[in-house]
């Protein structure tokens, strides 16, 4: 365990700068944290949690792939992927950490996504760990301690200093480029920590139970009339799904300029009316299919195929910027009700 | 008021009146509401809210709703009601499948902003006068409601309640808002300034089309921005401009009948102001053909929908200029 004065922040974040891109949670111009390119002066943002979740940064919203370019009789196919730096992004939650466990899962298992593995081979991830967890907060039933975050390196922060642990090599690696950090800090963190468990078992979502759905029988939740009611509001936006660390569908598409056809991905949302257009139509005609597609995604089929993994981390970043409120805590609820 | 609403939701349901009510339903907190019918008396005594946040604005729902069997009873708040009467001047509404219960309304209150002023963890609020008592995970904060206000009720452009089958609370007038004061700071500025202001608001989308789908005048079928076949669809934009554009055409699309309803802004995870796109192309039409309020009544056309030898030529924009 080492430890840094919090009024050294500034030259932490220029020594791990020196010979990479440092993303850390600033406040945007609206106020709310969002994960920015680090540079001299900017404040570590105050809020709970970013905006948008640290997904972004190993798989963002658009990302060109390929493009064809046809001269005479000859197509030329060249790969458009951009290079990728080194780089690391501190004061990732541990909602979002897990959710690295979740996308590694989509894209690093065969075959492999080598876009996502590239940023994932080049980014360290420094995770800080929760102080004041918010009402939305419902990691605790998915098994995560906000306590004690993943990542390649593990922070904690108090009034006076900050308390780093590597736990990777990588995390071990830098540590190394960083002699500011010194010696110590074991009892402060265990009394941090204890600090934040007695405020996480007195959230209001704290008994919340995701595990009963592990025993129900697939088609019998599909085919629940709740999902009715659940959808009815639903105005079929993307925003759940945009601000989710980990809701990682896409949808590849050809861009033609009348010279070249340029191919990329863009994250697409199963709420959306043109999610997997086939050469048939779509299998989901109404918003109650879109709407129970996003809930059995996360709280069925992936676990299923993925040792009773969820696929979800309750960040609870849906439950704050849903237009009309709906979430998947509700609809858990709702299931967990009706399932009796 | 809550109880008002309550009861004559049940009564309407009891009577035959209507077969279900479009209301608020309560949520995990005190602030989540969700839009939803209730067919029931039981789900409306024990889920039926209304409350300083009940925000969303009913009237889109409408659309469909009243297409439905029988009939459905709607509660509009003053600035809902513009919207629903708009949507029933472009027939997009069965007006007689639908029962309006008109709700005055002291303004609605926007969590973010409680959240901003300090009430992180808020799990609880009790409402004191003006003022708001906030319970916390880390203790008890009191906020000024009128701080916390949504940016469209800060400037409240009506109390009145233009459409209704029946009234709960007192009818109100129209309010000497100050609702163009941001349009005109942003007139102020050089276009330069202007410029990057927007470019700098507009880089946060994320194009969750959340600001679409929530808009009653946004009110066709499929978007254009949604089918493959106009080669519209832009899923991603070719630059960061494009992106700014959508935001730019879909202002320009409901010009005119754009009510000022302000959900765009309400619903925006980014916290664009988008409305100020909005009221600043309501501003231009009232400055260039004269005061028009989309929405306010059955009869009056729409400038844009409307020619007068009167009206303004294209060349006046030269006259106008802003400030170049």
């Amino acid at each position: 365990m080492k430890k840094l004065p919090l009024s050294a922040l500034n030259t932490l974040f220029a020594a791990i700068a020196g010979d990479r891109m440092l993303y850390i949670p600033a406040d945007d111009a609206a106020g709310q944290g969002a994960f920015t390119l680090w540079k001299e002066g900017m404040t570590l943002s105050k809020k709970g949690n970013t905006n948008r979740s640290a997904k972004d940064l190993f798989f963002p919203q658009v990302e060109n792939l390929v493009s064809f370019r046809t001269e005479g009789k000859t197509i030329s196919i060249q790969e458009n992927r951009e290079e990728v730096a080194p780089f690391a992004v501190f004061g990732v939650r541990a909602c979002d950490c897990r959710s690295f466990d979740i996308l590694d899962r989509v894209f690093l298992s065969d075959p492999v996504d080598t876009f996502y593995q590239n940023r994932r081979n080049m980014g360290t991830v420094i995770s800080l760990a929760c102080s004041r967890p918010e009402e939305t907060c419902f990691c605790t039933a998915f098994g995560i301690d906000a306590t004690d975050p993943a990542g390649d390196v593990t922070c904690w922060m108090d009034a006076e200093n900050l308390y780093w642990r590597a736990n990777t090599e990588k995390g071990q690696a830098l540590t190394a480029q960083l002699p500011m950090l010194e010696e110590g800090g074991e009892e402060e963190v265990s009394a941090h920590q204890e600090k934040t468990r007695s405020i996480l078992s007195r959230l209001p979502l704290a008994g919340l139970d995701f595990g009963f759905l592990h025993d129900q029988e697939l088609m019998e939740v599909f085919n629940s009339p709740l999902w009715d009611s659940l959808s009815e509001s639903c105005l079929g936006c993307g925003t759940c799904t945009f601000v989710c660390p980990t809701c990682q569908c896409y949808d590849v598409e050809d861009y033609d300029n009348g010279r070249e056809v340029r191919r990329f991905r863009c994250w697409d949302s199963c709420m959306y009316s043109d999610f997997t257009m086939m050469a048939h139509g779509t299998n989901r005609p109404t918003q109650k299919e879109r709407f129970r597609q996003r809930f059995m995604h996360k709280l069925v089929y992936f676990p299923r195929n993925n040792d009773c993994l969820f696929g979800c981390v309750g960040c609870g970043r849906c439950l704050q910027k849903c237009p009309i409120h709906m979430n998947i805590v509700k609809v858990a609820k709702a299931l967990k009700e009706g399932a009796k | 008021m809550q109880e008002r609403l309550k009861e004559r939701a049940i009564s309407l349901l009891e009577s035959g009146t209507v077969n279900r009510v479009l209301g608020w339903k309560t949520g995990e907190f005190f602030y989540d509401l969700t839009p939803a019918v209730f067919e029931s008396v039981e789900e409306i005594e024990g889920d039926f809210v209304y409350s300083p946040f009940s925000g969303a604005n009913l009237s889109k729902y409408c659309i469909l709703k009243s297409r439905k069997e029988g009939k459905t009873a709607v509660f509009l708040k003053p600035c809902d009601s513009y919207s629903f009467l708009e949507l029933l001047k472009e027939h997009r509404i069965l007006r007689e499948n639908v029962y309006i219960v008109g709700v005055a309304c002291d303004g609605m209150c926007d969590m973010d902003k409680v959240r901003a002023a300090g009430c992180e963890g808020a799990t609880g609020i009790r409402e004191d006068g003006d003022s708001l008592i906030v319970e916390t995970l880390y203790g008890e904060k009191t906020l000024s409601r009128q701080d916390v206000l949504l940016e469209r009720c800060k400037v409240c452009k009506s109390k009145k309640i233009v459409i209704y089958d029946e009234l709960i609370g007192e009818q109100g007038e129209e309010v000497d808002s100050d609702r163009f004061q941001p349009v005109e700071a942003l007139e102020a500025m050089t276009p330069e300034e202007r410029f990057t202001f927007w470019r700098q608001e507009l880089s946060r989308c994320i194009r969750c089309n959340a600001c679409r789908n929530v808009c009653p005048a946004c009110s066709c079928e499929k978007c254009v921005f949604d089918n493959a076949d106009s080669g519209l669809r832009n899923k991603a934009a070719a630059d960061s401009f494009e992106e700014n554009m959508f935001h730019i055409i879909r202002a320009f699309h409901v010009a005119g009948r754009c009510t000022d309803c302000g959900e765009c802004s309400r619903v925006c995870p980014q916290h664009i102001p988008l409305h100020l796109l909005n009221r600043k192309f309501i501003k231009d039409m009232n400055e260039l053909y004269g005061p028009y309020q989309a929405g306010a009544d059955m009869d009056s056309k729409s400038p844009l929908m409307d020619f007068t030898q009167g009206d303004c030529e294209p060349s006046v924009v030269y006259t106008r200029g802003g400030n170049a």
